[in-house]
Formats: structure tokens, sequence, C-alpha cells
């Protein structure tokens, strides 16, 4: 049982709390947290599906259809853009009408955004699967979904920013990082799809492409979700984060250095040299910033610490910290050159990306669903928090020794390439690996499945009608902590 | 500024994208800046390939009704559908397409990477990749047979019994003949490299410079050996190839 559950029960005693009225529409927020759900199942049930062919046991073999590069299309876009994408956006309308207390520029159109992303997502699923991907990675939605997207994407920052600027006086962390965010991920999504594309070719697009890459997880990805973990946190533990100072360092710190890494992606490659040292440098920096803020957080936790124990989200979210300290850890060291020689086009890159989508962003979203999920089902509780429990326990277990696995197997195949040994080895030394792989991956699939069963079962048994209250005024945030109206 | 809309808005988020969008993707630009993109017809002008005629010469019939005569627009075409197939199904997620001057990756693959191979479509945008499943590609030209890749493109196994490639039946017809695709498919992977003078390249054997591929009791060697100075990477465009 945890803590958001014991919050959820005591829903029909108090419901002004998780009815704000008109401010927020938690209809629109479920929709997206549903859509989120089955996308990320889609993901990783073509990841599941991918990672078969490394056993030699794909089980489509020879399908045009079930082409396995085109479906590990479908599991890098299905993360990004349908996992992760609709997640934060069912987040934000839960947070920035709550922060702002105004709401978004227009329900309509907030709907329209809902309905033209999915469309979106179908279309770009349906695009690389007849084999139409752009050769961008993390990019791959066909050329002519680009503008689209792109047009959506504008539309949700006028939406979001429109709230913002009508407060008045300071603002909280969490809008810094969204403000930011709101300007980044158009511009960073239009410099990746169509400068490489249509202005410039060779060595170039590639320092671009490398660029997008890395802030479509740098700038589009982490503010948004540093944004929800400072709302998100203090709420729950019912108290301040811990130091504004470091709040601000952590925000400038990023928003400065974190722009300046894209090249580390293609180190030793024709792009300039003296470029790719500025990447490597300005990537350490990124790490130490990072420090800074996981300071905050774990500063912020001191005397609360119980509530790892008993509040599944807070749990959620402070593995996904702990998982992002690892990571910017090791790509402080793996941006070195040294590291390099062995370590790029290994497995190793595939599990530091695993440990930054999922292990941390997909770790705070599904921390964010296990919060408010049944407040937006208007559920009385978790149907079954003991297969909440579940569901962390095999995606965290799931997700570490994936981790490591794959970190090992790609010391074994660099060594290995650099040792000049035949291809044929390397593959053969790696089987044991992939095959360890596909089984955590399998574990993450099953407490995903739990969870989805969960919600099902939530909405189906555990829903109380209860009549509308008044509408009764929502206290104005006044500085962090007290930041919101929700309460957990 | 550090905690109001304007500054969060224009320096934090504006201004530093800026700012990184300059060192980091202008200055590449500007580095190149005039070096010319060849277009798909400057690349057929470059000569037919011998793999394509090949192609041709054992598959007349089938060659006839896909690309009518070798010449350089049939050429051309097949390079394109090629590239267009190499994108579409994810090749570049198994196979990367630059050599770094370190690990030993010239004596594997052939003379580094530089930054003139990559002005051309085919490269719009660029296929780098990021993970070596399989081998990189980019000195692949000439290394293997049209035979080898027919049977390896239906069927990897076939081959290299390890393989852990996706089988591409859709590449041949149903006799069994490659198809439009696959044809280009081969053209595209046999053109990989052909524009370097000396090529083909297969581990330590092709004329490269580097001395022979050491025997597994020569790693030692190779060790010592793969602290290639990386500073020649700094590249004049269109320099020693
Ligand atoms: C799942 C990853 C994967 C995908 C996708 C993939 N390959 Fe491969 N490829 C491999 C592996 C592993 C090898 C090495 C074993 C072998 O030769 O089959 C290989 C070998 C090759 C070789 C032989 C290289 C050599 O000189 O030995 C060529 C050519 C090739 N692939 C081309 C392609 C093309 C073209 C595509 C897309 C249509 C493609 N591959 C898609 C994994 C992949």
């Amino acid at each position: 049982m945890t803590n958001s559950d014991a919050g959820a029960a005591a829903l029909p005693k108090n419901p002004a709390l998780s009815d704000t009225g008109p401010l927020v529409d938690e209809k629109l927020v479920l929709w997206y947290f549903l859509a989120s759900l089955a996308y990320v199942f889609i993901a990783m049930m073509a990841g599941f599906l991918f990672s078969l062919q490394f056993l030699q046991t794909y089980p489509f073999e020879g399908s045009e259809f079930w082409s396995p590069g085109r479906w590990r299309f479908v599991h890098t876009q299905g993360v990004a853009y349908g996992f992760i994408a609709n997640a934060f956006l069912g987040a934000l309308h839960w947070a920035v009408p709550r922060l702002t207390m105004h709401r978004v520029l227009s329900t309509k159109l907030s709907w329209f955004i809902f309905f033209a992303w999915q469309a979106i997502l179908l279309a770009t699923v349906a695009g690389v699967l007849s084999g139409q991907a752009q050769a961008l990675e993390w990019g791959e939605t066909p050329v002519w979904i680009d503008p689209v997207a792109q047009l959506g994407l504008i539309l949700v920052a006028f939406n979001f920013l429109t709230p913002i600027f009508k407060t008045k006086g300071p603002m909280y962390v969490t809008l810094w990082y969204f403000i930011a965010a709101f300007i980044w991920t158009p511009l960073v999504y239009a410099m990746g799809n169509f400068l490489p594309e249509y202005v410039i070719g060779g060595s170039a697009a590639g320092a671009i492409g490398g660029l997008f890459i890395h802030d479509l997880v740098g700038l589009f990805v982490t503010p948004l979700g540093w944004g929800l973990m400072y709302y998100f946190v203090p709420i729950i533990l019912k108290k301040p984060i811990w130091s504004h100072g470091l709040s601000l360092v952590g925000f400038w710190g990023l928003a400065f250095f974190y722009p300046l890494n894209g090249i580390h992606h293609f180190l030793y490659s024709p792009i300039p040299m003296f470029l790719q040292y500025g990447a490597v440098i300005a990537t350490i920096a990124v790490e130490l910033v990072v420090t800074t803020v996981i300071i905050n957080f774990f500063g912020t936790i001191i005397g609360r610490g119980d509530t790892l124990r008993t509040v599944l989200p807070i749990r959620w979210f402070y593995v996904g910290m702990i998982f992002y300290f690892t990571t910017c850890l090791q790509c402080a060291f793996q941006v070195t050159l040294t590291f390099q020689k062995i370590i790029h086009f290994t497995d190793w890159v595939v599990g530091h990306a695993h440990l930054v989508m999922f292990g941390v962003f997909g770790f705070w979203i599904l921390g964010i669903l296990t919060h408010l999920l049944p407040r937006v089902m208007k559920a009385s509780g978790w149907y079954r928090p003991r297969w909440n429990e579940w569901h962390f326990w095999l995606t965290g277990i799931g997700m570490l020794v994936m981790f490591f696995d794959l970190m090992i197997a790609g010391l074994i195949q660099g060594f290995a390439w650099r040792d000049l040994a035949p291809w044929e080895d390397t593959i053969t030394s790696s089987v044991p690996f992939w095959q360890l792989r596909t089984i955590t991956g399998t574990m993450i699939i099953i407490g995903q499945m739990l969870f989805m069963a969960n919600v099902v079962l939530t909405w189906k048994y555990m829903r109380v009608p209860y009549e509308h209250p008044a509408p009764t005024p929502t206290p104005t945030p006044q500085d962090e902590g007290g930041a919101a109206p929700a309460v957990a | 500024m550090f905690e109001s809309k304007a500054g969060v808005l224009l320096v934090g988020g504006l201004g530093f994208f800026v700012l990184a969008f300059v060192v980091m993707a202008l200055i590449p630009m500007t580095i190149y800046y005039g070096e010319p993109e060849k277009t798909i017809d400057d690349l057929a002008q470059d000569g037919i390939l011998h793999e394509f005629t090949q192609l041709a010469e054992r598959f007349p019939e089938q060659f006839g009704k896909h690309y009518g005569e070798v010449n350089y627009k049939s050429y051309g075409e097949a390079l394109e559908l090629g590239h267009k197939l190499y994108v579409g199904e994810g090749c570049w997620h198994c196979h990367s397409q630059y050599i770094r001057p370190v690990s030993n990756e010239d004596r594997r693959w052939g003379p580094r990477s530089y930054a003139w191979e990559y002005q051309n479509v085919l490269q719009r945008p660029v296929l780098f990749g990021t993970r070596r499943v399989g081998p990189d590609l980019i000195r692949e030209g000439a290394r293997k047979s049209n035979d080898w890749h027919i049977a390896h493109f239906y069927k990897p196994t076939s081959v290299v019994p390890v393989s852990v490639m996706p089988e591409y039946k859709w590449f041949f017809d149903e006799e069994g003949y490659p198809n439009k695709k696959g044809m280009a498919m081969i053209t595209y992977i046999q053109w990989l490299g052909s524009w370097r003078q000396e090529y083909p390249y297969w581990n330590g054997e092709g004329p490269t410079t580097q001395e022979p591929t050491p025997t597994p009791d020569e790693t030692t060697v190779a060790r010592t050996n793969d602290s290639v100075d990386h500073e020649s990477t700094i590249d004049g465009h269109g320099g020693a190839g």
C-alpha cells in the first residue's frame, strides 16, 4: 500500500482535492496517459521482436512487413514520440494550469493537438513500416510527416506558454524548465529534421545529426522530466526543494552546456577534431551540473527517506534519479577519446541509451502514472497496489541487469574488434549477452502488462461516483514546495 | 534575469541554443561550405561499376525488365533505389559507414574515412551510423562478389552460419532471381568505397599501406599499434585521399 493509494482512498471524503473544476481537463490527462501506455507497450514489443533477431529466432523471418530493421524504428520512435511525449503532454496538462492558476490557451486546441499527435504517430508507424524512414537517428519519421509534427510542437508551445506568461511575479523552478523546453523542442526538431535533409549534406550534416540525437534527449526530454520532478517530488513529500541556489545552478548549467554536446556522438569521425574536443569538454561539464541537481534532490528527501519504501511514486522517481546520475557519470567517462576507441559502435552504447530513456525518464513517467492515474480515473485507489510493486521490481531489476549485461557485452565486442578477431567470433561471444538482454526485456514487459491490467481493473472496479462539489478556489502557488494545490 | 520569464526564454532558451548551433553546426557547415556535393548524375558519370554490368550479363532478362540497358541513367537509378532501401530497411542501424583512425579499423576495413567522401547526395542525411552489429560497409565495394551478396541477402546464414542479419527475401522474385530492389541493393553495396583509387580492401590483404593482418598471437603488436595519432583526423577536405 502506498501513500498515493492512501491519498486516493481518502478521495471520496474530500473530493474537492482531486477536482480542480475546469482548470485542469482531467479527461485529457487520462487520455494522454492511456495513449502513452499503449505506445510503450507497442514499442516494447517491437524491441522484444528485434532482440529475437539477434538470437536467430526471429519469428517472421523473410517477411517484408516484419523486416526487423523497420520494427526497430517503431521501437525508438514509439518510445520517444509515443510513450514519452504523450505522458509528458498529459503531465503538463496536469501541472501547468496548477502552477500558473490559468487554463491552457484553449481546451479545444488541446484536444485538437491530442488527436493530431496520435494521427502523426500512427502515420509514423505506417510510414516506417512501409520502408519510408528518414535516415536520421531518433528522427526516422518519414519526411512528409515532419512539417506536420513541427506544426504540432509549435502549437503545444503556444498552448502552454500562454498560461505561463499570464502569471505575475517570480516563477517556480518547474516553469523555467518548461519555458526553455517549449522553445527548444520546436527548434531542435526543425534543425534536425530539415537541415540535413534539405540544406546541408556530408560531414557537416553529421554534426547536425549528432546535435539532434543529443538535443532531443537533452532539450526536450530532460528539461520536461526535471521540471516534472521539481513539481511532483515536493508535493508528494510535502516539503520544499532543499536549495534554491542549486536549482538555479542546475537549470542554467544545463541550459548552457547541454546544447554544446552534440558532436560527441561521432568522435573520430571526419568532423573536424577541434569541434570533437569541444563537445567532449562540454559533456564532462554537464556531468558536474547534473551532480548539483542530484544533490539538491537528495537534500530534499533527507528526513523523509521512509517514503522510498512506502510511497511507490517516490521510489520510481528516486531510482530514476540514481540511474540518471549513473548514466551521466558513465557519460563523463565514455565520452573521452580513450573510452571511445573501444566502446563506440558496441552494445555499451545501447545499454547507455536504455538506461537514459527508460531507466530515467521512463521511470519518472511510470512514477507519475502510478501517482496520477487513480486520480484522473476518479478511482478510490489502485485495484491491486501489490501489482504495482511487482511492476516496479520487475522493471527495476530488468533494467539494471540489462544495463550491466549490455555494458559488459560492449566491452567484449570493443576489445575483440580492436584485436582483429574475425567478425563471426565477435557475434558468437555476444550471443549469451543478447540472450540475457531478451530475458530482461521480457521481465520489463511482464511488469508493464501487470500495470496495464491493473489500470483496466482499476477503471472497472475502483471508480467512485460522487457529486461534483461547487468549485472551491485553489490556493495560489507561493513558491517551491507550496507549489501546487494537489495533495498527495 | 535568472528567474524572469524573459531571461529564461531569451537567454536560456533562445540564446544558448543559438550559441550551440553556431559552434556545433554552423562552424562545420562553413568549413565544408562550397565543397561541391555530387549529384546522382555526377556519381554515375564517375564510371559504371563492373558489378552493375555483371548483373546485366548474369540476369539479362530480369535486368532488361527492371533497368533496360546498362547506361548512366539506369546505373544512377539503381544507386538511388539501393540507397533508399538501405535507409528504409534500417541497415544503417546495424552497419556503420565510417572508419576511424583507431582500434585497428584501418587494418580490418581499409583507410580511414575522409570528409570529402561524404560530399554526395547518397550521404544526405549522412549515414555514419552509431552501431555495428555487422561490419562497417564504407569500404565494402568489390570485397565480395555479386553472387555472395545474392546468397547473403537471401539467407545470410547460408554463407555465414552465425550471422544475425535478417533475410531479405523480398529482394528476389518468385524464381529466386534478384528483382529490381535486389539489383539496386547490390549495386549500392558494391559502389561503397569504389570512389577510392585503390580498392577493394579486405582484411589486411587489400592494397593498404598497413602491415598485413597479425595472426592471433601477434595481437599484442596490434595493441601497441592502435594509438594512431588522432590529430590527423582534422581533415584537409579533399586532402590525402
Ligand atoms: C540485425 C542487424 C543487421 C541488419 C538490420 C543488417 N545487417 Fe548486414 N550484417 C549483420 C551482421 C551481424 C553481419 C555479419 C555476418 C554476416 O556476414 O552475415 C552482416 C553482414 C553484412 C554484409 C557483409 C559484410 C562483409 O563484408 O562481411 C553486408 C554487405 C551487409 N551486411 C549488408 C546489409 C544490408 C544492405 C542491410 C539492409 C538491407 C543489412 N546488412 C542489414 C547485421 C545486420
